[in-house]
Formats: structure tokens, sequence, C-alpha cells
């Protein structure tokens, strides 16, 4: 069967590691900075050769899938028209260091992701590989085959979308797990205990089961009225 | 192939503030001062290349200055290159940066070396006035400003989140050069902005396998080559810990190490330092924990498979106890450092 196209948006850390991923996937990988395709191709030859340095209308064009890998705090600059119909994977995170000291943006109330589907309303909104350090997503990619693959936690609405990220999430060396409908995005952000999670399945299931039990855990279930178990 | 007689070893703090082992408690921040001058005295003196200091200003650090305690150390220390990782340009006025390095370049004779960096923490914005939602632009915009200053001719800038000049020179000049560094966290823009300068480039590595920075080299060399700049050697500054045996690093470690992060997670969410996460930095990863041979081999082998030729390990994290302190610069100047030179001279198995 042919790959996908994805297209990347973001060409940081986060970015050209899932890049390189991608493109030993089997995948045709684009991928855009925030500025001129100019600034980033050299970056994209080093670093993720064999992946296309395009601009960021041209990757979200031509993409059958778009993967967001830049700060958040730049969301609003994501092409909107462009993504119409799409499933777009959500890979951001509130981050203090670029996106300033006070998190503005998601709170217990509103996840990210959720900010992101609002601003993205044409689209499909799943939220993955945000939880991994991109240093590890490097060193931790596996096949099926090899012991001890890490998992990677998704969340969305659209049950089909979500096979469609669970096939990508495989393709890239690690086991998906789906926690549900997009608001329990929440619970793999900055601040929870699954941030940072480098576990196997068993094990970062293990860590959802016992979430509650924490006051992030409490918090959020306070507020977001979902269930976690 | 690097080469062994050609390489530069350094120790660098952020100025944690250490634990007293009398009373258990935290030093003050004044008498922590005064310790880091002897830190970086003793370092002098066990024939340490570098000594760095970084720019924080948050309750857990004593050096928000870093340049008035390389000031104290210039007139104090005889041989070591006094260098800072990393001067927040950001957040700085280019031109008193430029005044401040030229003045400790003379009291020290040309001992002075700072690094420019981004910075992890951005306490420093708000306090100068900056706006962090120009984090970017800022540093490339001093960056370019600072590289004018470095000529030593008159300079003529537009500014604009900087000030203007109109043919003007700084005092005092600098004799020959000052040494300028780029400290780089993992971003690809980074890397090629040190290139672009012509600026040799420091890695902090602070987790994950050091290897992995081996396509940034790559990119800076090839960055190099296209803006037609000179290739310096790389350096790679990561944290480490050396005692007299590995277990007493290890604990020393763990126990710091978990008191940092632990403090970072209630105020940034930054994730938890596990168990297994700890093992895997020490044993795989970027800490340099453990006796002066474990630590000397590791940096070995990392200096050959990578061809870093600058190593500044980062001494002291999360504070603690003073006493450890000195031991560990005494261990990595009289012990790490000629094993890892003898390690190199011989050539480093893989493994």
């Amino acid at each position: 069967m042919d790959k996908m196209t994805i297209g990347i948006l973001g060409a940081g850390k986060l970015g050209t590691t899932l890049a390189r991923l991608a493109v030993a996937a089997g995948y045709d990988v684009l991928i855009a900075g925030s500025g001129s395709v100019e600034k980033i191709s050299l970056t994209v030859e080093v670093l993720a050769p064999g992946a296309q340095a395009i601009t960021a209308k041209e990757a979200a064009k031509r993409a059958d899938i778009v993967l967001l890998a830049l700060p958040l705090g730049k969301y609003q600059t994501i092409p909107q028209v462009e993504l119409t119909g799409k499933i777009v994977i959500d890979a951001m995170n509130y981050w203090w260091e670029v996106d300033g000291k006070e998190n503005t943006i998601s709170d217990f109330q509103v996840s990210s992701s959720e900010v992101v589907q609002n601003f993205l309303e044409d689209s499909v909104v799943v939220k993955a590989f945000n939880h991994m350090g991109y240093h590890d997503l490097e060193d931790e990619t596996r096949s099926v085959e090899e012991n001890g693959r890490k998992a990677i936690a998704y969340t969305t609405d659209d049950v089909s979308a979500g096979n469609t990220v669970a096939q990508i999430i495989d393709d890239l060396g690690f086991d998906p797990l789906f926690i549900g409908p997009l608001k329990n995005g929440i619970i793999l952000e900055p601040g929870s205990p699954l941030f940072g999670a480098n576990l196997v399945k068993e094990d970062l299931q293990d860590m959802i089961d016992h979430l509650p039990e924490s006051d992030f855990g409490r918090k959020v279930v306070e507020a977001k009225e979902i269930s976690i178990m | 192939m690097i080469d062994s007689n050609n390489l530069t070893f350094g120790l660098d703090t952020f100025g944690d503030i250490a634990y007293d082992e009398q009373t258990g408690e935290r030093w003050n921040y004044t008498q922590s001062l005064r310790n880091i001058v002897e830190e970086g005295k003793l370092a002098d003196q066990v024939g340490v290349d570098v000594f760095a200091l970084g720019e924080h200003h948050r309750a857990e650090y004593v050096i928000s200055s870093p340049d008035t305690v390389l000031a104290a150390l210039a007139t104090v220390t005889e041989n070591i290159t006094l260098g800072t990782g990393v001067t927040i340009l950001s957040s700085d006025d280019p031109v008193r940066v430029y005044e401040r390095f030229s003045t400790i370049n003379a009291l020290s004779n040309g001992r002075a070396q700072i690094m420019l960096g981004r910075g992890a923490f951005t306490e420093s914005f708000p306090l100068f006035g900056y706006d962090v939602r120009n984090y970017e632009d800022l540093f490339e915009e001093k960056v370019a400003l600072f590289n004018e200053l470095l000529k030593g001719e008159p300079v003529t800038w537009e500014g604009h989140l900087t000030q203007s000049l109109e043919n003007v020179q700084l005092y005092p000049k600098i004799e020959g050069q000052l040494q300028t560094r780029i400290g780089v966290g993992g971003s690809p823009d980074s890397v090629i902005r040190a290139a672009r300068y012509g600026f040799p480039m420091v890695l902090a590595v602070i987790g994950g396998s050091p290897y992995r920075f081996k396509q940034y080299i790559d990119l800076y060399k090839r960055a190099a080559a296209k803006f037609g700049t000179p290739v310096h050697p790389v350096g790679l500054h990561s944290p480490g810990v050396v005692a007299d045996t590995d277990e007493e690093a290890r604990e020393i470690a763990w126990k710091y190490v978990k008191k940092t992060i632990d403090h970072l997670i209630e105020e940034k969410g930054v994730p938890a330092m596990t168990r297994d996460r700890f093992e895997f930095e020490v044993t795989n990863g970027s800490y340099y924990v453990g006796s002066p041979e474990t630590v000397a081999e590791k940096m070995a082998r990392v200096m050959s498979e990578t061809g870093i030729e600058r190593f500044d390990l980062v001494y002291g994290g999360g504070g603690q106890l003073q006493k450890d302190r000195f031991k560990m610069i005494q261990l990595y100047g009289e012990k790490v450092v000629p094993r890892v030179k003898e390690l190199l001279k011989v050539g480093v198995t893989n493994g």
C-alpha cells in the first residue's frame, strides 16, 4: 500500500525528529518552518534527509495528514483553510521557554488541543506525540517485534481519525494507546505525571489508572468531569 | 580523530546554592558567592582549563551577575580561562556586555571568554524590561550587534530592538580578540547561527544519548562550509558528579538532581525525574556520574566518537554539600582530565 504524505509544521527539535522517524517509516515527508524554505533547507538536508522542505501553506495543502510541531504560542499562524477536512496531529505543548511565563492558552477547563481544535474548526485534531521528549522519541523507536516497545498515548473525538493516527504511531515505532476524547488531552500536558512518560503500554495505562490519586488527577477530575479510570 | 594534546576541559556552575555540611542548611547568598570564588581558585590550581559561570535570576542560584564574579577571579587566578555559560544576551545590552568583558579581559591578561545564549529560563526578560515574545528576535539582533562590536572598530548600527549607534568606539578596547562562543541547546536554528557568525559552538546537552548530537555537529560543519566561515572545535556541556566511588557519586547526584527537578515540576510542569530515567542518564545518557575512572571513561568515549574537543562538566547541580563541590573540582582537575587525555591517546574502544 502506498504510504500517505505527512506534512510537518515546525522544523525545530521535535519537527526534525518526527520527520526522521516518518522518513524511516517510509512516508513521504514535507516539512516547513515559520519562514522561508531557504531558511530550513540545510537543517532538513542534514537532520531529516529524505524529507522535503517547503512552506507551511504548501505542506498543509499537499499533505494527507499534518503534524503540528511548532511552538504552541504560534498556533494561530497555522494555515486554517489548507487544512480543511484533514486530520491534524497536535504534538504541541505549552512550554515556558518559548511561550512565556504564564500559560494563557490552556488550563484545566480547556486543554491545549481543544484550543487548537477550536481554531482549526474544519479539521479533525488528534493529540499525539506530545508527552514523550523529543530525544526519547529518537532513542526509543522500535519495531513491533522488539521487546520493550514504548507507548504513545493519543486522544481524539473522531474514532476513524484516531485509527489512522494509531497506524502512524505504530509505523513510527511505538504502541498506540487511545485514552479517550480530546478533552482528556489535559492529562498529557505539562504538569501531569504523564508528561514526559517514556513507558511501555501496560505501565502507561497503569499510570493513567492511578492518576486520580495524584494532586493533578484530582484537579482534572474536578474541573473536567472526565473519567480517566 | 581528535588530537588529544589539543583538548579543553572546563568546569561550569550556575551557582546553585550549596549546603553547609555542619548544619544541613543552605548557605546564604553572600557566603555562596565567596565560596564560588574559592572554587574558581581551586579549579585554577588543579589545572582546569576553563571556569564558566551561568547567569540565572532565580532563588536557587546565586549568580545573576557572572561577569562580576569573573572580575573577582581575574586577579586571584593565574592560568584558567574565565568564562560564562551562558550570558543571556537577549535581555542584556550588547554595549555594556562588551565593556564588561573587555574589562575582565584586561584584568585577567586576556583570559576572558564569553558564551552567548538565549538561556533556558526567561526571568531576565521582564526583569530588564524585555518582552519574552521577542525571545528569538532579541537574540538575533543582539548577536548581530555584538558581532559588530567585537571587531573593535567604530560601529554604526541601526537598531530595532536595540539602540542605534553612530560611529561609536567602545572602551576599553580589547587587545587581540575576545574569545566568544555560542551556547546551543539543540535548536537547529541556533546551530546555523553559530556557523553563520563563525563562532565556536558549545552544545548544552542535559539529557538523552550524547551521540544524537553528532548530527548537530554535522549541521554546524555543513553550515560553516555554506557560509564560508571557519569550522571551530565543538564543545559539549553536560552535568556530572565525581566522587571517590561510583556509589557515593550516584548517591549525591540522585539526591540533588531529584530535588532540582521536583522543584521545577511544580513551577514549570517539567517531567518528573524517575529512578529509571536517572539510571538511563548515568549509564547511557548525558549524566557523567561516578568515580574519576568511570567519568573519565565516559567522557573519553563521547569525545572520541563525536569529535568533541572541549568538554565542560557542570558541577554542583542542586546545591550539594560545599565539601563535595570542592572535592569534585579537585578530582576533576587532578584525576579525570589527565585520565581522559591518557585514554584518548591510546584510543578508546567502543562500548
